[in-house]
């Protein structure tokens, strides 16, 4: 690189990560302060274990992004298999762009559309609310499936389809082929799926917010009640909790495997 | 020759059902809400308030004038959703260049380095900066400390557009990046060969294949900065009122049609946008 692209890419850096830093310091602040440093101390940490309310609600959004991304990695694998297979042009651009919309559609959309189908249906059941852990399993699953089908997808388009036919005439079952040789051509995007969404799911503020019933609160939901208020270095003592998480798993995502095109994931 | 295996219809069925039972059926109810009132029956009123409501605004000279509410909202979350947009690719179009160009390991950390942000919660991010920003924040102790006086932004547009820079840049740079490290250096040499200045050589050939990747990235940066809600409360002190404010602030108040409408609308603008800059990209790409 030259010089001047150095300085570059340096500002950019520091343009990105100096509010993660300042976050990461005043974590460790003595005082109640957002903006003065007064001495090191690790007092909001032991605070934030045992704020039962927050902790309450990590296990929430863990249970939530398990099972939102468990569900739309099974149904979003087995919807790119069958949009793979559509011949019809007709059909497949219908897939396509019913796909695109929730990728494309702000949150606020998504997150009001559901809502406003959650409450009508609520009513004509003659319900107080409808809103609950339900509701807002189905809208994840809903913004994560076109993510997993856009992962695997590919992988189908890029398979030799010459492999199950030659385990078919080797005597699998169609089921069979499927399972013991497709399923293994296509993991990759299977788990790269897998993991946004379960990454996606974590993360989701503006739809989770429209589609949350009273008794259930997930992380970012909390985060924004807690914003509300006036903050303590709790928040920034749970954000820096979050953010040694996330580097680990993006270090071991995508520094590990070495073939990959990193290119190929963003 | 026909394909044998297992049939498309069986697995596709659960995602189809799912699909239209919580992609499109939502959306047909976004717009019967805006065009019904609250016992249900059909109008037009949730459309024209939108277009007619009007309010007093004291203006920075003091004077106070009549101005169409929601319309005047609009044209403000637009206008600094383009402009933060437009910083974004200003900011991310080089570095996107100089990290496509740099050797491979160099590219993978520092994509992951772009990506750590975007993973870290937004609205400990937005807050972050609230405290940099505010008039008595890490900003003005830095400057405070080199004898440089002492800036007010939070409250301001400015500040809006900070938060919006911040919050979306990475998914300006990654689809440029994705176009650009794939294209064929080859072409770049021939360009050269054929007599092209580096100038040229970015104008005529880098430029128009890094076209696609530049419309997605405006397209993901857009979009969630014209709908947001929590960056103008935080960073803007409440008095940016954008699109995304009102549609939360009518959905807290239980106005759930006018809501709604907002809504219809703000998706029905996009959609235009969206088929505009698709067609101008297409179009590009065919010359």
């Amino acid at each position: 690189m030259k010089p001047a692209a150095k300085i570059y890419t340096a500002l950019i850096l520091l343009f990105l990560f100096a509010p993660i830093a300042i976050l990461l310091v005043f974590s460790f602040n003595e005082a109640k302060s957002l903006s003065v440093f007064s001495g090191f101390s690790f007092y909001w940490y032991e605070e934030l274990l045992r704020d039962s309310e927050t902790l309450k609600s990590v296990k929430n959004t863990l249970l939530l992004a398990l099972s939102a991304a468990a569900i739309s990695t099974v149904m979003g694998t087995a919807a790119a298999v069958g949009m793979e297979k559509l011949r019809s042009k007709f059909l497949r651009a219908a897939m396509d762009t019913v796909t695109n919309i929730p990728m494309i559609n702000p949150d606020i959309i998504t997150g009001i559309s559901l809502m406003l189908m959650f409450v009508f249906v609520g009513r004509l059941f003659g319900l107080a609310t409808s809103l609950s852990f339900w509701t807002m399993l189905i809208a994840h699953v809903t913004f994560c499936l076109p993510y997993v089908i856009l992962q695997v997808l590919p992988k189908l388009r890029q398979m030799d389809h010459s492999l199950p036919e030659a385990a078919m005439d080797l005597g699998c079952t169609p089921m069979g082929a499927f399972l013991k040789v497709t399923i293994p051509e296509i993991m990759p995007g299977i788990v790269t799926g897998l993991i946004m969404a379960f990454t996606l799911s974590l993360d989701d503020f503006v739809i989770s917010y429209f589609t949350a019933g009273n008794g259930f609160q997930t992380l970012p939901i909390r985060i924004y009640n807690m914003t509300k208020k006036t903050v303590t270095p709790k928040m920034y003592a749970l954000a820096t909790i979050i953010f040694f998480v996330i580097l680990a798993l993006l270090l071991i995502t995508n520094l590990s495997d070495k073939d990959g095109d990193i290119a190929d994931k963003v | 020759m026909k394909r044998r295996g297992l049939s498309g219809g069986l697995p596709l069925a659960p995602y189809s059902l799912w699909a239209l039972l919580f992609i499109l059926v939502p959306l047909l109810f976004v717009a019967y809400y805006a065009f019904t009132d609250n016992s249900f029956h059909f109008t037009l009123e949730n459309i024209t308030r939108f277009f007619t409501a009007t309010s007093n605004v004291a203006g920075d000279d003091g004077v106070t004038r009549e101005v169409y509410t929601y319309l005047l909202i609009f044209g403000r979350s637009l206008k600094l959703a383009v402009i933060s947009t437009v910083i974004c690719l200003l900011m991310g179009y080089p570095a996107a260049y100089i990290i496509a160009r740099a050797p491979a390991r160099t590219q993978r950390v520092m994509i992951t380095l772009i990506m750590i942000p975007m993973w870290m919660n937004f609205l400990i991010r937005t807050y972050a900066w609230m405290t940099i920003l505010q008039d008595t924040g890490i900003l003005n102790g830095i400057l405070g400390l080199l004898h440089l006086g002492q800036v007010h932004i939070i409250g301001t547009e400015s500040a809006v557009v900070i938060g919006m820079v911040y919050d979306y840049f990475p998914y300006m740079i990654l689809p440029i990046y994705s176009v650009m490290a794939k294209m064929d250096v080859k072409l770049l040499e021939a360009a050269r060969d054929l007599g092209c200045g580096s100038f040229s050589v970015l104008r005529r050939v880098i430029f128009p294949l890094s076209l696609p990747g530049v419309v997605s990235g405006i397209i993901m940066v857009l979009i969630p900065s014209i709908s947001t809600f929590y960056i103008s409360q935080k960073l803007g002190n409440g008095k940016f009122y954008l699109i995304g404010d009102a549609i939360e602030s009518q959905y807290s108040a239980n106005n759930l049609h006018f809501a709604a409408a907002m809504a219809f609308i703000l998706m029905v603008v996009l959609l235009v946008c969206m088929a505009f800059m698709q067609r101008f990209a297409d179009r590009r790409a065919a010359v």
